[in-house]
């Protein structure tokens, strides 16, 4: 199995409840929102107990893989007490536009801003994948005066990635602002 | 520091059993314990994941009535003794914990004695409390039978071993689509002879010995008859038995408050009628003072003294519900529609009976987690 791209990486291979959960809501607290946590257990418990304390805290659970009894819990530190923040890039797309487009075969750049572990888990069928994080130092993989569209999971991502990609004079950007949250069009994994 | 203590499923089986007060916390996550948990009369029990109690453990203690003995439940045990533990530091005193947590519950067999018989033998149910599975040994002049055996067949050995007797038979009502049957297993291990209904087992990968109407079956120097009555329904080879002109014994058929559902082989429209056949003509033939031992019970209110399931025939004619549907076609609906979910993997458990898949351990203990559901009233 392929490697994810993550921040963390959590091994609980043998750990019985309840210390997978234990020790990945103390990993979670250390790291920085919007980090990405990989966890290993064995443990079969660990799947709905980490879902549902995933829910529970308002962190977000990205996807699970299974490999030779190994777990692979894929978890994006959320927080929840975060004000939601203002968007500033005026060009957006809607849904129906990106789908009307798709449906028609019209060639799309989109970029999917979100991390690694998030687009391996769905993302739009021919989205390319840039974290924003990333996004400063790989620019020169796109084309100033092409047109992009970029999306993240609730459209905060892709807002500032709209932004950075403006100020260095790409003329055709628009955020696909209703995230992947709201995409309910084909989808591609890995 | 204060100290827990660690319960058995044997002896939270008895509290229940006895009608003790009971007050139970249980950690595991809300869909697993929204599927299935400990059940009894005198049972008050709540649910707080251990996962919501690493922040603030606060809402555990408020929820424990002062004075009151509690007992800490779980998946398998470890979560139930994180949380005793922190309970039992906070002051609070007769903290115990599930040993063996859930998987020990659903696996554990209470032997519970039915009657002596004629010819000097008895009869046992053995109660699985926690998945409502029932099971019958019938002991004889040192020989024994067991009837609809689960997978746990260490308990069944244990016992016969303290009685000093000689496995003879074991012997599947019918094909189980809820639970692993421990009939074949065990009949190897002791060279006995393992019986099923040929229709049921057309698919099955092993020998065996075919249970047929008119072929009786005997334990302890032919003094105990078990009389195959050919009874489908719940599947198409089920059968039922009477032992001693007393007891009949109707597999996942007739319960003492329900009725076998006919779809865990997919033939539900199909066997609708053999089942309407067998409970309204095939069992009303029969003598109404034969007590029915089912393979089954749904509710722990269908527990009686001692924790038997059981209930005269003529007496289930006027109380079960599923027995009092005179319209066909409303007995129709009522066995094809709105059933309850189905049993937990039940297609993999078919399987596994034909012999067709091996699981290991493990895997068959995580195949039968969570309540049976045979019934049609079951929800």
């Amino acid at each position: 199995m392929t490697n994810l791209l993550v921040n963390r990486t959590l091994e609980c291979e043998g750990l019985a409840c309840p210390l997978p959960v234990v020790r990945t809501k103390k990993t979670v607290e250390e790291m920085q929102t919007g980090e990405v946590l990989e966890v290993r257990a064995t443990d079969k418990g660990s799947v709905a107990d980490l879902q549902s304390w995933a829910k529970r805290t308002g962190h977000q659970y990205i996807g699970l893989k299974e490999d030779n009894g190994v777990f692979r819990h894929y978890i994006r530190k959320s927080d929840p007490t975060e004000i939601k923040e203002e968007r500033k890039f005026p060009h957006l797309i809607a849904h129906e536009e990106i789908q009307k487009k798709l449906s028609a075969g019209e060639k799309m750049n989109i970029v999917d801003v979100r991390e690694p572990a998030e687009y391996a888990f769905g993302r739009i069928p021919g989205a390319v994948s840039i974290p924003l994080g990333e996004l400063e130092g790989r620019m020169r993989e796109l084309d100033p005066e092409q047109e992009y569209y970029l999306i993240c999971r609730s459209g905060n991502r892709s807002d500032i990635a709209c932004q950075t990609l403006a100020e260095n004079d790409f003329k055709y950007v628009k955020n696909a602002v209703q995230g992947m949250t709201e995409w309910t069009g084909e989808v591609e994994k890995d | 520091m204060m100290t827990i203590q660690k319960m058995t499923a044997k002896e939270v089986t008895k509290m229940v059993l006895n009608n003790e007060e009971l007050f139970i916390l249980d950690v595991r996550n809300e869909s697993d314990f929204n599927d299935w948990r400990i059940e009894g009369n005198s049972v008050e029990i709540i649910n707080i994941p251990y996962f919501d109690l690493l922040d603030d453990f606060n809402p555990a203690l408020e929820s424990i009535p002062d004075g009151k003995s509690v007992l800490v439940v779980c998946a398998k045990e470890g979560s139930s003794i994180f949380v005793a533990e922190q309970i039992a530091e906070a002051g609070r005193s007769h903290v115990s914990y599930l040993e063996g947590g859930m998987k020990s519950w659903s696996e554990y067999l209470e032997p519970v004695k039915v009657a002596d018989l004629s010819g000097g033998g008895e009869l046992y149910q053995f109660v699985r409390i926690g998945k409502g599975c029932l099971s019958y040994m019938v002991l004889s002049n040192g020989e024994a039978a067991i009837i609809d055996t689960s997978r746990m067949i260490d308990q069944y050995e244990q016992f016969m071993q303290e009685k000093g007797a000689k496995l003879l038979h074991t012997i599947d009502t019918h094909l189980h689509a809820d639970h692993i049957s421990g009939g074949r297993a065990l009949a190897q291990k002791y060279g006995a002879t393992y019986y099923l209904p040929p229709k049921d087992a057309t698919e099955v990968t092993f020998d065996y010995e075919k249970l047929e109407e008119g072929k009786d079956i005997y334990v302890g120097n032919e003094t105990i008859k078990v009389q195959p009555i050919y009874s489908p329904g719940h599947t198409i080879g089920s059968t039922s038995f009477i032992i001693d002109s007393k007891y009949l014994l109707t597999g996942d058929i007739l319960f003492v408050e329900s009725i076998g559902r006919p779809d865990l082989a997919g033939l539900a429209e199909d066997w609708v009628g053999d089942l309407r056949e067998t409970l309204y003509s095939r069992y009303r033939d029969l003598a109404e003072e034969l007590i029915v031992l089912p393979a089954h019970f749904g509710k722990v209110t269908e527990l009686g003294e001692r924790g038997l399931v059981s209930g005269r025939l003529g007496a289930l004619y006027k109380e079960n519900p599923g027995l009092n549907i005179q319209d066909e076609g409303e007995f129709r609906k009522t066995v094809t529609e709105n059933l309850p979910p189905q049993p937990n993997s039940y297609q993999e458990i078919r399987q596994t009976n034909m012999g067709k898949i091996t699981p290991n351990e493990e895997e068959q203990r995580e195949m039968e987690i969570g309540p049976n559901r045979c019934a049609v009233h079951d929800k």
